[in-house]
């Protein structure tokens, strides 16, 4: 016998699926400032939906707080924007009693790497099928201009005039360690990758981390240049492709070595190393993606970008169904007056 | 010897000993065999905070302490009758409260030079005539029941720890109890280890046929079976109560439940009980602290489940944010609060009702909810349905408060059957076309609830104030207004839709007596010993703390003078004393220990003379 819930949300879906970005767009303003990167998420998010062909009302967005949690606004489907750093926690709660649904958190540096980080590297390790999405802009932009954890150090702020003195959260080495089994890198000047990199957490069955560098042109304008920016980006980024060895420059000129367990850069031009030397991206390889993620703030090699990892394992929410129908199946659905008996009741005539 | 047997009211039993004595074990097999016997039992587990303490210490004795009786038995006892002492410590810290004349059965095994020492006596008590004013029966337990298990084989070690038995085994001759529903459970406890099963057995009955034989044991007491309702009944503890009132609570709402949650004593025993529940559907979240257990449930109740999370006082207080959440998006939660002595670690153990301020008021922004406490063990389940009608009637975060007291001691409760219980299915929003997030019932004022899957009503709320009806983001001033007055509103009308208060005892008294929560017990007692020698007085109990219920200020009214006894520094009656404008006064017992019915007496009887001094 069904009960309430499962009778109102599995009702068949009426009309079409063949959505179209627009679908998701309500009608309401975006209020994020002109120029802000958070616009290089939302539209790749809209255009990537259709793609998944599930139905809008099987979709919700949580949020935290921060210019990013206004993200489920922007979306029409089920929004719910939570307190400063729990979005994971209640996604994990609503896709626990609802693995129906197609779960999205919409979170900035500060609301998960701070306030959240403890939601954050325990819903990496329990694998819960959640797709989190975090707009690293490496400031505190809806408070107005404060470091985050993400800030680097000597970064100028609102709250560190003589330069943050703190070191920088590295997320995608934060992620891999705290056993998050997708975790994957993109930029908001490059939105086709983005919609790319969100397409593949929407399809992978767990835990799957984003971390989308977001220039905030109001409190870190600029964040990104050095290695973002047009004219550089080609020889400060490396695209990591599942198979494909790590070649990198405009002219595809330089490619990425393992010395040991050292990530060198060499010329691929000059004679001394050719395509066969490279690094061999694999996703399945977990050693691997500790030594790509730990790339990331090493001035000699370019900045990785990509999918660092995306492992099999069961989710969460799918153990837990398992749980559940194991015990059903091994000793029968439970009878509630057994329960309330327990095994001393006794009568009174 | 013939042995007399004698009819007895009620008695106060306590085992006491070393935590690796089996305290615990033995005192809940005397009540669960006591109880279904047919006499009312009310126990109180009494343990260290310490997981085993070291041996022989004082401040490592663990004791279980039973009343039994015919008539209702509304505490776990004032006064010892029959203490059951492993050990010279456990002497010492009870002996206080044994009654004169009372009986003492002593391991004089635990008695030894180290012993002795360890519970600071300079001579052994046993021996030196120091108890000559009880009825003190050493025996050699250890001895005793090395004979007994002499030639099986077993090992020694399950030899030693099989004494606790033999102590049950005496305590089931002395008040005549069944030794079957302890047989029966360890026949299922020890089924696989064959040798622990026959060394308990085999003392057990050594035990009763200990007392049987010797000569120490003059009497055999027993007690006219209490009257019950008919019905099936089971022992069952506050926490447990919990438990099944969740499960229960989700079935009579025909939706599933979620417990987001993260352990703290004394509140945990909920969480394992319901994590052995899958069984029947049910999905709980161990989360990584106090703030994912609420937020996860918050979660699971936008999704339309019945969502719960439970703590104790220093987890409510990380909770608190996220009750404010739960108050402005209108969503159904139950978070339950076992309370303990506090503020910070404070007395994890130890029962106390100080979380009252903070369950009323914690939080920030003008944030009303209903607040309801039970008032014994058994109530525990009956208040767990409620918090859930309440919560899921008026789609709001409710807090439900219990104690350590009620949470861990336990008492019979009449098993209902489902169609007993009040229908608390919700209704979720069929009509798209009608629907908005913040649209109310007009007699409830609770909002709609539609939630994800269902087509057409795809909306979003969240933290920010909104708008009312349409839900959009607004900060309006009068929107705000009026947003502040309708969330206080509707929890306003819940008075209407609450049980009036009963005024106990004799109406036209003198005194009142106010309570709440888990004092329930001790201030009944002590109104009905006063009833009796003629006094006049009356007693209200409160399980309604926010919106009271809607009689209260003309109860308060009647009478001139107001007793509030509490575990605190006297939060409800100051509660009280602003809301009716008129002064109380207040009984405070803050030191770990739940009241004694003696307590309540004896400040009705100060108060009553001070009066007649004055008239
Ligand atoms: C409990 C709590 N503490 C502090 C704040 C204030 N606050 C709001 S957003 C924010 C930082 C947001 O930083 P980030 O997550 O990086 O978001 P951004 O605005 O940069 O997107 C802070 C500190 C809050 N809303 N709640
Ligand atoms: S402050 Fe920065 S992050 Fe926030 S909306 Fe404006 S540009 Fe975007
Ligand atoms: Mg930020």
């Amino acid at each position: 016998m069904k009960n309430l819930l499962d009778e109102a949300i599995s009702r068949p879906h009426i009309g079409t699926l063949e959505y179209q970005p627009k679908d998701f767009k309500p009608d309401v303003d975006v209020r994020w400032c002109a120029g802000c990167g958070g616009f290089s998420i939302l539209s790749p998010v809209q255009r990537m939906m259709p793609d998944l062909g599930i139905p809008k009302e099987k979709i919700a967005f949580i949020s935290g707080i921060g210019c990013s949690g206004r993200f489920p606004y922007y979306m029409d489907v089920y929004g719910f924007h939570g307190i400063h750093g729990r979005a994971i926690a209640i996604a994990s709660g609503l896709k626990i009693s609802r693995p129906d649904l197609s779960v999205w958190v919409a979170t900035g540096d500060g609301d998960n790497m701070s306030i959240g980080g403890n939601h954050f590297i325990h819903g990496c390790r329990r694998n819960v099928d959640l797709n989190v999405i975090m707009f690293n802009n490496e400031v505190y932009s809806l408070t107005k201009g404060q470091y985050s954890p993400t800030s680097h150090k000597g970064q100028i702020t609102k709250s560190s005039p003589l330069g943050a003195l703190d070191e920088p959260f590295n997320p995608a080495a934060l992620a891999l360690g705290s056993g998050a089994t997708f975790v994957a890198r993109g930029f908001d000047k490059d939105r086709a990758h983005l919609q790319h990199l969100f397409k593949r957490a929407a399809e992978h069955k767990g835990f799957a981390f984003v971390e989308v560098y977001v220039n905030c042109n109001i409190f870190n304008d600029g964040a990104f240049d050095s290695f973002a920016k047009k004219d550089v980006r080609e020889d400060k980024t490396v695209m990591l492709e599942h198979g494909k060895p790590l070649i990198f420059g405009k002219e595809k000129d330089k490619g990425v070595k393992l010395d040991g367990f050292k990530p060198t850069v060499v010329s691929l031009t000059d004679g001394s190393h050719s395509v066969a030397d490279l690094l061999v991206h694999d996703e399945k390889d977990s050693t691997l993606a500790f030594i790509l993620g730990n790339m990331t703030y090493n001035p000699e090699v370019p900045r990785p970008l990509g999918i660092f990892q995306s492992l099999e394992r069961p989710s969460y929410d799918d153990s837990v169904q398992f749980q559940i129908d194991h015990e059903i199946e091994t000793k029968g659905a439970g009878s509630i007056s057994e329960l309330l008996k327990g095994k001393e009741s006794w009568e009174v005539k | 010897m013939e042995k007399e047997i004698v009819y007895l009211d009620e008695i106060t039993v306590r085992f006491a000993g070393d935590s690796g004595d089996g305290m615990q074990l033995a005192g809940k097999q005397f009540s669960n065999a006591s109880a279904s016997s047919g006499v009312d039992v009310n126990t109180f587990p009494d343990f260290p905070s310490e997981i085993r303490a070291p041996e022989g210490t004082l401040y490592g004795v663990s004791a279980f302490q039973i009343k039994l009786g015919s008539n209702s038995v509304n505490t776990h006892g004032d006064m010892i009758d029959v203490l059951v002492a492993m050990n010279a410590s456990s002497l010492k810290v009870n002996i206080g409260n044994l009654k004169a004349g009372g009986m003492i059965i002593a391991s004089t095994k635990g008695f030894d030079a180290r012993n002795l020492k360890l519970a600071k006596y300079d001579s052994n008590p046993l021996e030196d005539g120091s108890l000559s004013k009880f009825n003190l029966i050493p025996l050699d337990i250890e001895s005793i029941v090395k004979e007994e298990l002499k030639g099986s084989g077993i090992h020694p070690k399950i030899v030693r720890k099989s004494k606790n038995f033999f102590a049950l085994g005496l305590t089931y001759w002395l008040f005549n109890r069944p030794m079957e529903p302890t047989v029966k459970w360890l026949n299922t406890k020890f089924k696989s280890k064959a040798d622990v099963l026959e060394a308990n057995i085999r003392v057990l009955t050594a035990g009763w046929n200990y007392a049987l034989k010797n000569d120490a044991f003059k009497n055999q007491y027993n007690f006219q079976p209490a009257s019950f309702e008919k019905g099936t009944y089971r022992n069952i503890s506050g926490n447990h109560a919990v438990a099944l009132g969740l499960v229960v609570a989700s079935k009579k709402a025909n939706i599933p439940l979620f417990l987001g949650t993260y352990p703290i004593t004394p509140a945990t025993d909920i969480l394992q009980y319901i994590s052995g529940y899958k069984k029947y559907g049910i999905r709980h979240l161990q989360a990584e602290d106090e703030i994912a257990g609420i937020t996860s449930a918050i979660g699971a109740s936008y999704g339309g489940s019945l969502a719960a999370t439970t703590t104790s006082g220093p987890g409510l207080s990380l909770k608190i944010e996220a009750l404010g959440l739960a108050v402005i998006t209108e969503l159904p939660l139950v978070i339950i609060n076992v309370q303990r002595g506090g503020p910070s670690t404070g007395l994890p153990t130890k029962p106390e009702q100080s979380d009252l301020y903070q369950a009323m008021y914690g939080r920030h922004g003008e944030a009303p909810l209903p607040v309801i406490a039970a008032a014994s063990a058994a109530d525990c389940f009956d208040m767990t349905i409620e918090a859930s009608r309440l919560a899921l009637k008026y789609m709001t975060p409710v807090i439900l408060l219990t104690d350590g007291y009620i949470a861990q001691g336990t008492e019979p409760w009449k098993i209902p059957t489902m169609d007993e219980l009040p229908d608390l299915a919700p209704k979720f929003c069929d009509d798209p076309k009608n629907f908005a997030p913040y649209k109310r019932d007009p007699k409830t004022l609770a909002r709609m609830w539609a939630v994800p899957g269902m087509q057409g009503m795809e909306h979003r709320i969240g933290g920010l104030e909104k708008q009312d009806i349409t839900g959009v983001v607004n900060q309006d001033p009068d929107n705000h207004q009026k947003m502040v007055e309708l969330r206080q509103e509707k929890i306003d009308r819940i008075t209407n839709d609450i049980p009036k208060l009963e005024v106990m005892g004799n109406p036209e008294a003198e005194l009142l007596v106010i309570g709440w929560g888990s004092s329930y017990g001790a201030i009944k007692s002590a109104v009905d010993e006063k009833l009796k020698e003629g006094t006049k007085v009356a007693f209200v109990h409160l399980k309604h703390m926010n919106p009271f219920p809607s009689n209260l200020g003309e109860i308060v009214e009647k009478y001139d003078t107001i007793l509030v006894p509490e575990m605190n520094m006297g939060q409800l009656k100051n509660i009280l004393q602003a809301r009716f404008i008129k002064p109380m006064i207040g009984l405070n017992k803050v030191q770990g220990q739940p009241f004694k019915t003696s307590d309540i007496k004896f400040k009705i009887d100060e108060i009553l003379s001070q009066k007649e001094v004055v008239q």
